[in-house]
């Protein structure tokens, strides 16, 4: 079959690989229709995630039709439509139980790599480094999907690829950020990117009851987006000075709820990028933890930073003694997919929610690579890629 | 069996440690030959602290090469941290002095601080993995499995299945009368052969063994099974000693336990979690990938392997 690999910073190959097999009874195998390139792709593709090995197949946002189960799938079978959750979770274990999927503690074969670099390990994620598994990807032709009889969800009749695509990370990981806000009428949220995480964060806010919800990035595009299909009010980082502006909409107090949608490879100008870069680059840290240190300077007292974006490491200088001190709450975790897919797909049925208005670009598979650089540069008014194998 | 995986720890901690070595040089040589820039750079931009500067900079090579061209380490990045902490203190003494351009000052400050947190980071790694124990070894690791603790025990006590979960067995057969024969794999190729003997078993609670005379390592056990608080299951807790005989073979075995005994049952501990909570032990071996083999044989096969 044809996977998208990775072999390198900004080096990810299509190339011929072996077709995936069922390896163990909980398995199953799926023929992808419709797969995604994340903001999560970009830190593999830009070199900040470890224990990345070239031919890695890439591509964590997926769907598509069962061809084959292994002798313990009695739920599903050939022919089934479903969306793969990017987390793999085993459904048995105490944080399954709890419904903290991406803990899961059974389903990442190198939870003692993870434990070295976190000190214990969460759960194994579809093609995002060995620390992570080293599970193959969905962004192929076809996919091995583990312990399949818990995770992927069944996609009834009369529902596009693209109204349902995103249910595998994006929009849950939207609706997670916003909802462990716990927003309280009146809110003011503020939101750090405006990405396809953003958008869905900012879309989750108001459906959760902010009152208003500030998107603040630096893409004219993205904030149109923001602004014309969500009603949220929009700040450029590149023309005002994000502390002062939040100061001034909020009289002084700050945004209830602060969202960091950027993670580990956040962009700034002037003294703090080149500070965060130059550490970065000589490996004295592993992330620039530009966003997070401005949404928790930002945030009011006793509010809530919540951050979906992705870290990898040690981060430099988080004033954590503006988090004791003004007692702020933090939240944060690689979204528990499998917890908000059936509630969100209702919503979506019903249609409460659309997801499609992020897609910007449809390509095939085989452009992957052209895809990522587009993506990854956000040219082309670039917000979001749906590959076709 | 070999211990990959735990070379493979080590390995990115000490290349950590050289990377800190590499940066010492590199700051150390510009401190020595270019203390007028660096000074600048620090916001420290006037002659006397020139000196200062050049002792740095000597410091700092001094310490990078010792971090270099050490095997292990731990001892020179300990002394990294104490010239991050001089660092620290000669800024502070710049920055009582109005004549210091403050912000850049700060900034420094900032950039060493952060440095030390990752020199200390480092160093109580190091630290905490070196001085191996020769001869007896003594391993203790636990683990909660969300499971009773009766199931746990019944799956235990049959020891012919231990080995589809730990990997370095390959094989053991009960005798009915409490004896059991075990082999495991040792070093390069070898089989490591033990008979052993029941020496308590109280049902859902505890099963411990001991080898008998004439075995190729000498090695005792229990495994305990604690109803864990709340409902939540069974902590397993496993206790053993090694006891490797001399000669060359003794000598080896002896190493290889020695390095990596906890991390071995750790693995071991971890599979037979997976496999009794979820029926089957999550793999990606025989799994597409772009190149020839289906894992990764750095990151994917020395866990695989138990080390
Ligand atoms: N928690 C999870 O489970 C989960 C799931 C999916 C994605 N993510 C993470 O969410 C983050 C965003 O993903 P995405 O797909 O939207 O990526 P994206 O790259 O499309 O979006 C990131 C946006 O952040 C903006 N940005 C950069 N620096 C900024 C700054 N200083 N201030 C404000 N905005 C800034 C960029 O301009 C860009 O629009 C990534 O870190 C990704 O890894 C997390
Ligand atoms: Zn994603
Ligand atoms: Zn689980």
């Amino acid at each position: 079959m044809k996977a998208n690999c990775w072999y390198g910073k900004h080096d990810v190959r299509v190339e011929t690989v072996p077709d995936p097999k069922i390896l163990n009874p909980r398995d199953a195998i799926v023929k992808i229709t419709s797969t995604a390139i994340c903001g999560s792709d970009l830190h593999l593709y830009n070199g900040f995630v470890p224990t990345m090995e070239k031919g890695d197949i890439l591509g964590h946002e997926f769907m598509g039709e069962v061809v084959e189960v292994g002798s313990a799938v009695k739920n599903l079978q050939a022919g089934d439509r479903v969306v793969v959750p990017f987390p793999i979770a085993c459904g048995n274990c105490f944080f399954c139980e709890k419904k903290m999927f991406s803990l899961c503690e059974n389903s990442n074969p190198n939870a003692p790599l993870a434990e070295e670099m976190w000190g214990h390990s969460p759960a194994g994620i579809y093609g995002y480094s060995h620390l992570l598994g080293g599970y193959a990807g969905g962004q192929a032709e076809y996919a091995r999907v583990p312990f399949a009889d818990v995770n992927p969800i069944k996609i009834p009749e009369g529902l596009t690829d693209e109204q349902v695509l995103f249910l595998s990370d994006i929009l849950p990981t939207g609706y997670m950020a916003a909802e462990q806000c716990d927003i309280e009428p009146g809110d003011t949220v503020a939101v750090w990117g405006c990405g396809p995480v953003g958008q869905f964060a900012i879309q989750s806010a108001f459906l959760l009851g902010a009152e208003r919800v500030i998107a603040i990035d630096r893409f004219p595009n993205r904030l149109r987006m923001a602004e014309e299909k969500l009603g949220a009010v929009t700040l450029n980082y590149d023309e005002v000075d994000v502390y002062d502006a939040l100061e001034e909409m909020t009289g002084d107090r700050g945004p209830d709820r602060c969202i960091d949608a950027v993670g580990m490879e956040a962009h700034a100008h002037g003294l703090a990028g080149a500070y965060d870069r130059v550490k970065q680059a000589a490996m004295l840290e592993t992330d620039r933890p530009i966003v997070l240190r401005q949404a928790i300077m930002c945030c009011r007292n006793g509010g809530t930073v919540s951050v979906p974006g992705v870290y990898g490491g040690f981060l430099d200088k988080v004033p954590f003694g503006a988090i004791m001190n003004r007692s702020l709450t933090i939240k944060t975790g690689q979204t528990h997919v499998q917890r908000y897919m059936r509630p969100l797909l209702e919503r979506i049925q019903k249609g409460e929610i659309d997801s499609t208005f992020v897609i910007t670009h449809r390509m095939n598979l085989a452009d992957a690579s052209k895809g990522y650089e587009m993506f990854d540069n956000k040219e082309d008014n670039c917000v979001k890629i749906v590959l076709k194998p | 069996m070999d211990n990959n995986f735990i070379k493979e720890a080590m390995e990115d901690e000490e290349r950590l440690a050289r990377g800190l070595g590499w940066f010492s040089i590199g700051l150390g040589i510009a401190g020595l030959f270019m203390p007028g820039r660096m000074a600048k750079m620090a916001g420290v931009d006037d002659d006397e602290h020139e000196g200062t500067i050049r002792f740095v900079g000597l410091r700092e090579i001094a310490c990078g090469i010792g971090i270099l061209s050490q095997p292990r380490p731990a001892g020179w990045v300990w002394a990294r941290v104490a010239g991050d902490a001089m660092d620290l203190a000669l800024l502070g003494a710049a920055f009582t002095s109005d004549k210091h351009n403050r912000a850049q000052v700060c900034a420094t400050t900032v950039a060493i601080a952060g440095i030390t947190a990752l020199d200390l980071n480092c160093a109580q790694r190091l630290s905490s993995k070196s001085g191996s124990k020769g001869g007896a070894v003594h391993v203790e690791r636990s683990i909660t499995v969300n499971r009773p603790p009766e199931e746990l025990y019944n799956f235990w006590h049959n020891f012919e299945g231990l080995p589809r979960f730990m990997n370095h067995l390959k094989s053991v057969k009960q005798s009915g009368d409490g004896h059991s024969h075990w082999i495991a794999r040792g070093p390069a190729g070898t089989d490591v052969e033990w008979d052993a003997e029941i020496t308590e078993d109280k049902p859902n609670e505890c099963i411990a063994w001991r080898s008998l005379e004439g075995s190729d390592v000498d090695n005792a056990g229990v495994v305990r099974f604690e109803r864990a608080p709340g409902g939540r299951g069974t902590v397993v807790k496993v206790e053993m000693d090694y006891n490797p005989p001399a000669g060359v073979l003794g000598a080896k075995i002896a190493k290889l336990f020695a390095q990596a005994p906890e991390k071995q049952v750790h693995v071991d501990l971890h599979r037979f979690k997976q496999f009794v909570e979820t029926g089957e032990i999550p793999t990606t071996r025989g799994q597409p990938a772009g190149r020839p083999s289906s894992t990764s044989k750095k990151f994917d096969e020395p866990v695989r392997r138990g080390f």
